[in-house]
């Protein structure tokens, strides 16, 4: 199924500068099976960061990083022969534009993608997508007409099932009103370069490390200590509880102290 | 000098997108001029000026923006000449999606955005089965799935066609949209060249500025479709 994704070792991306004009601090590689989280206030360059790496940028976009794949620049032919191939990204989006049906849309893509069988494939991601949705939708509905969250599980489950990039671009999947820890485990089933923007410190604590932003570049890099794992498995078992009175709720159920 | 047109409907960003990659080239040492052909009004002079650009804005009034650009190429190319340019950059008003100002011998550019629903690629026509490049912009807020399959389309549509994803707000890709109009063909004077498609025929009444409806006024080339029956066809 992974027939036409492309191999990769490592991305770096170059030290660029910040709002002011300052020259970032460092140069910053991943490497395939890690997950980075990125950290840091609303406007601080998080989503800028994704879409430099989503982009291939070659000092072309506002923060002058470039994006050096296997410790090399790729030239113009390779990196626009990879666009789309290298990299599959949940972006903050909440709705998709497109005038199309569910079916006729995934099935489109999964032929783009060149899918072996793309009906069995269309098939699964909606599956897979109705499985995170609260509600879920039918394959005939027009993709205008899904709720936020639905749309969200869509594009999850697309990035999951369909978009086999060796690189995976993660940005505020809290935000999407879907089950996040199925979403994740949907999303980190492979080998995958992951790179989550998040607010959330779950998420955040479930990275192998995290960088933080500032001012629209990186200020600082932190990897997880084993302080943090403890208070990880803490923050999981409260959230649990938070997931069960959450469904409780949901289905009218009433609660007990 | 190197000859460049460039199509494709309102607002879709061919402006933005060319005066960031038309000030990569004027940085990279290759003098280029703009010349944009609208319809009604344009600031879109000042947008080019503002990046350092030299630019000229030529208004077609009561005209068809298409045929008046094929009518005006000659002085257009004249003048980008006289500022000194090395690549001329010719922006159409790309109105009516049934033109397309593309040249032969020419790099033929079209631009559409990712917003424009799935069967625009396919209601374009010319403007982008006829181009050498086909830039899709707004991708930025589109998912990713999306992009594809517009991508996609946008290949069942001209398969010839190199298609890239730019963004003229942050400049992605304009760089090598500057590369690329390095490249386009060197030539020495437009006289005698080709159109790739001919323009729609026209000169009836409302040519005219005739503005009453009914069969009366109507006189020239003047087509009525069928309607009811096998849906015209």
């Amino acid at each position: 199924m992974a027939s036409n994704a492309p191999a990769l070792r490592a991305i770096a991306v170059t030290a660029g500068r910040d709002k002011s004009g300052r020259p970032e601090a460092m140069d910053i590689s991943f490497s395939p099976g890690m997950i980075t989280a990125l950290l840091g206030p609303t406007g601080s360059g998080k989503s800028r960061f994704l879409q430099d790496i989503e982009s291939l940028a070659d000092a072309d976009t506002p923060s002058f990083r470039r994006i050096l794949l296997d410790g090399v620049l790729p030239d113009p032919d390779r990196r626009f022969d990879l666009q789309g191939r290298l990299v599959a990204q949940l972006t903050q989006n909440m709705n998709f534009v497109l005038d199309m049906r569910v079916h006729a849309f995934i099935l489109a893509h999964a032929e783009s993608r060149e899918a072996d069988d793309p009906e069995e494939t269309a098939k699964r991601v909606i599956e897979a997508a109705n499985g995170l949705a609260g509600e879920p939708f039918s394959p005939g509905v027009q993709l205008t007409q899904l709720s936020g969250g639905q749309s969200r599980a869509l594009m999850i489950a697309d990035a999951a099932l369909l978009s086999w990039s060796p690189v995976l671009l993660i940005d505020e999947i809290e935000n999407a009103g879907v089950d996040k820890r199925r979403a994740l485990d949907l999303l980190l089933k492979s080998d995958k370069i992951v790179v989550m923007a998040t607010h959330d410190p779950v998420l955040a604590l479930s990275a192998d490390r995290r960088l933080v932003f500032e001012n629209g570049a990186v200020r600082k890099i932190q990897t997880r200590t084993p302080d943090e794992e403890a208070l990880l498995a803490d923050l999981l078992t409260a959230e649990e509880r938070l997931s069960a009175i959450r469904a409780d709720l949901r289905q009218g159920r009433a609660l007990r102290a | 000098m190197r000859l460049v047109t460039v199509a494709g409907p309102p607002s879709c960003g061919k402006t933005s997108l060319l005066a960031k990659a038309c000030a990569e080239l004027i940085a990279g040492g290759t003098a280029c001029a703009v010349i944009k052909f609208d319809c009604l009004q344009t600031g879109d002079a000042a947008l080019y000026e503002a990046a350092g650009v030299p630019a000229w804005a030529a208004l077609s009034g009561g005209l068809c923006p298409d045929h008046f650009f094929a009518t005006n190429l000659e002085e257009a190319y004249a003048w980008a000449r006289d500022t000194g340019a090395k690549c001329c950059v010719i922006e159409t008003a790309g109105l009516c999606n049934r033109c397309s100002p593309h040249l032969r011998g020419a790099l033929a550019l079209c631009v559409i955005d990712n917003l424009m629903g799935i069967e625009a690629p396919g209601k374009i026509g010319p403007m982008l089965k006829l181009a050498d490049i086909v830039l899709v912009t707004k991708g930025d807020l589109v998912s990713q799935a999306e992009r594809e399959v517009y991508r996609h389309r946008v290949g069942q549509m001209n398969a010839r066609a190199v298609i890239r994803h730019v963004n003229g707000l942050t400049g992605q890709g304009c760089r090598e949209l500057a590369a690329i109009l390095k490249k386009a063909p060197d030539i020495a004077s437009v006289t005698d060249m080709r159109l790739r498609f001919p323009m729609p025929g026209a000169v009836c009444s409302y040519c005219l500025s005739e503005t009453r409806i009914g069969s009366r006024y109507q006189k020239g080339n003047v087509k009525k479709a069928a309607f009811g029956g096998d849906h015209g066809e």
